[in-house]
């Protein structure tokens, strides 16, 4: 099912190179404005793993997952999905494209339809993608399975969403996503309208399939203790941009960019030993996106802000194996597990933020 | 009194006295197919410069219970018994008048929503500006003065300007603090905030957390805390009461609660969280649902979804009984949960929510 080019690493599902999405925003009566909601998105998916996005509301994460989804035409950049670029695509393509990608929303109320049963909803994109399961025996045996997949009865899919909690139908949600045998999933937030105690019901499940199916995800959410419960590599957003990432581990422990360093000491931790030793406390907000700061977009809030940072903006710094942080582009490859991030001043260390240096 | 934005305000009351008093609280809903208890004898008491976290899932009957004391439950539902004081007043007994003159100076509360909770077609300066006009009869003039203070005071920027500005055209951190600020405009004794920071971004929740924290300080109000989040309740609380279909499961100081639980629910939501066990390894997680609010079983309420569930379990329902300095549990085995290994909960814990 595989294509391959030549220049693709082999175990690369999703690669994504300088993507920019603008909006374009009605302003008074002088027109529009320009929204810049993705400024040049530089991501990469590997095989069955998981890439966390995180990100305070109104930083383009949602506008990143939409125009993954193609349901938003990007301005700029490329999009490879196993080396295919899916805006290219036309036809009977595209959509045996579509079936690749599939997405599970934060909401199990809102995203079922109560007039339809369990059944029809899991099995309602097998009515676009016909060839898949032809037959009506074809349709129940694959529906039986997914149910089975996802921890529900059979006899399940005689009923309606209304009848299930919360957990139950997020696992209709994710059965949904996983009928056309997705390549990738992007999961927006999906357990954050669960209770703690079904919460890691619902975590434990997506796990398991990933083992079983090799399936990847983009895991977007704003709970970082889940965030780093699930992921494998993190990628940090704020207004548009990317602007750390590097492995889970990496980034939770020793962040180079201020902001995530910030993120991670304003996180409420349960257990008093990994609480930081000072917090640091951002000052304001998330600046508009409609007028990000000059240089740096950060430096409004940032507590290591100096002059340059207004002018210049920040070029990528990598950290290398030996730990030190050098001036550096990412490259693709084995290096894409570098952790890098986009700051003149870099974060040396962990003890630097304040954050506990677990052991 | 309030021109100075760290002067504490001198209160005779010590701190271990109790502000708040609550007793046995019963709380029914009427619905269509008959009567629903949704809060059965809750019982706490709330320190002034402590704070107090109700904590539990949604349908626990937290909100429920913080309504019941502010005197705001929705028309179906109405308080069936039990007892709930601020300082000499009783709150169940009281007028409609006499409990309007309690809000206010005696109790705030904050709301989830700001959003819905602010009053869209009137500016910040008169909605922050009527707790004044209406307790101390203030002018309008000296109530705008009143309201741009205590902008200040939570820290909004530009109060002489944003004082005239709408509730939209505000950000959410932003309409969180204009709620906090008319819930402490006339330094009531008790706070009750209900899930003050659910709907705000990490970087936010810890202005809003480190502002509450200032403010109960400074005033030395007792500060009741609704959350469904363990690490908030662990960072900012001192008592924790745990909620479950309603009771209270589980009650005492957070430290001993989360180093020590004697029920099991406190025991698997605490191990539910992710930790910092590495990638892979499967979280422990509770089987099943909470019991729907008609549907409580006689007996303990945790009965189905417990490890330690026997027959005594699914016939008398367990009071709440001291199981340590400081600490009381309503379970019939809290003498095993300390024994219970979360490693070995498996055998009940890895059966998936059906």
């Amino acid at each position: 099912m595989s294509i391959q080019t030549q220049n693709q690493s082999v175990d690369s599902v999703l690669d994504v190179q300088n993507l920019t999405k603008t909006f374009h925003v009605a302003s008074g009566s002088s027109g529009t404005r320009e929204l810049k909601a993705l400024d040049g998105i530089n991501l990469n998916v590997k095989r069955g793993e998981t890439l966390g996005l995180v990100g305070e509301s109104g930083c383009g994460k949602s506008t990143l997952a939409r125009t993954l989804m193609m349901l938003e035409q990007p301005d700029g950049g490329t999009v490879r999905f196993d080396g295919q670029d899916p805006f290219a695509l036309r036809g009977k393509q595209l959509r045996a494209w579509r079936r690749r990608v599939q997405m599970v929303f934060q909401d199990p109320f809102a995203s079922l339809n109560a007039r339809m049963t369990a059944g029809q909803i899991i099995t309602e994109p097998f009515a676009t993608h016909k060839d898949l399961y032809p037959t009506s025996a074809a349709r129940k045996q694959r529906l039986d399975e997914l149910l089975e997949l996802v921890g529900l009865r059979t006899t399940d899919a005689q009923k309606s969403p209304q009848e299930f909690s919360g957990g139950q139908r997020q696992r209709i949600g994710i059965a949904r996503a996983l009928a056309l045998g997705p390549d990738l999933i992007i999961l927006d937030e999906p357990v954050s309208a669960l209770d703690l105690s079904v919460q890691a019901q619902v975590l434990n499940l997506l796990n398991d399939l990933q083992q079983q199916l090799g399936v990847s995800y983009i895991f977007i959410s704003h709970d970082l203790s889940v965030v780093r419960h699930v992921t494998d590599r993190v990628a940090v957003m704020y207004l548009g941009r990317i602007i750390e990432t590097g492995s889970t581990q990496q980034v939770f422990d020793s962040p180079l960019h201020p902001y995530t360093a910030s993120l991670m000491s304003a996180s409420p931790k349960l257990d008093p030993a990994l609480r930081p030793v000072n917090r640091i406390v951002l000052q304001g907000e998330l600046p508009s996106p409609l007028d990000p700061p000059s240089g740096c977009r950060f430096r409004t809030r940032c507590w290591k802000a100096e002059s340059i940072c207004s002018v210049e903006r920040p070029e990528s710094r990598v950290r290398e194996p030996d730990g030190k942080i050098v001036l550096g582009m990412p490259t693709l490859g084995p290096s894409a597990e570098q952790q890098i991030a986009e700051c003149h001043f870099p974060v040396q260390s962990a003890a630097e933020a304040g954050l506990a240096v677990s052991a | 009194m309030m021109t100075e934005i760290l002067e504490p305000v001198s209160r005779t009351a010590p701190s271990q006295q109790a502000v708040l008093e609550v007793k046995d609280l019963d709380v029914d809903i009427r619905t269509p197919k008959g009567t629903v208890r949704v809060v059965s004898k809750v019982g706490f008491s709330a320190r002034s410069g402590k704070t107090l976290a109700l904590l539990g899932e949604s349908g626990c009957g937290k909100s429920m219970t913080a309504k019941a004391i502010a005197g705001l439950l929705d028309p179906v539902a109405s308080v069936a018994g039990g007892s709930a004081h601020l300082e000499s007043h009783d709150l169940f007994s009281m007028t409609a008048k006499q409990r309007r003159s309690v809000a206010g100076e005696g109790l705030g509360i904050v709301f989830q929503d700001a959003l819905a909770a602010l009053n869209p077609v009137y500016t910040i300066g008169t909605q922050l500006g009527e707790a004044f006009r209406i307790h101390r009869g203030a002018s309008k003039k000296q109530a705008k003065v009143e309201a741009i203070e205590l902008m200040r005071r939570v820290g909004i920027p530009e109060p002489e300007t944003r004082v005239n500005s709408y509730p939209h055209q505000f950000s959410g951190g932003m309409r969180q603090r204009i709620l906090i600020a008319m819930a402490v405009a006339l330094s009531p004794k008790l706070l009750i905030a209900d899930e003050p920071t659910t709907a705000l971004d990490v970087t936010v929740q810890a202005q809003i957390m480190q502002l509450l924290r200032s403010l109960r300080t400074e005033e030395q109000m007792a500060v009741v805390l609704i959350t469904h989040d363990l690490a908030v309740v662990a960072e900012e609380a001192d008592d924790v009461c745990v909620m479950y279909a309603g009771n209270v499961v589980e009650q005492g100081s957070v430290e001993t609660v989360f180093n020590r639980p004697t029920h099991p629910y406190t025991k698997g939501l605490l191990s539910s969280v992710p930790a910092d066990a590495h990638r892979g390894s499967s979280l422990t997680s509770i089987p099943g649902s909470p019991p729907e609010l008609n549907k409580i079983p006689t007996g303990c309420v945790y009965q189905d979804r417990c490890p330690l569930a026997s027959a005594i379990c699914r016939e008398q329902r367990p009071e709440l009984r001291p199981t340590g300095p400081a600490q009381s549990a309503a379970c019939h085995f809290a003498e095993q949960v300390s024994a219970l290994d979360p490693q070995s909960e498996p055998a009940t814990g890895q059966e998936s929510e059906r």
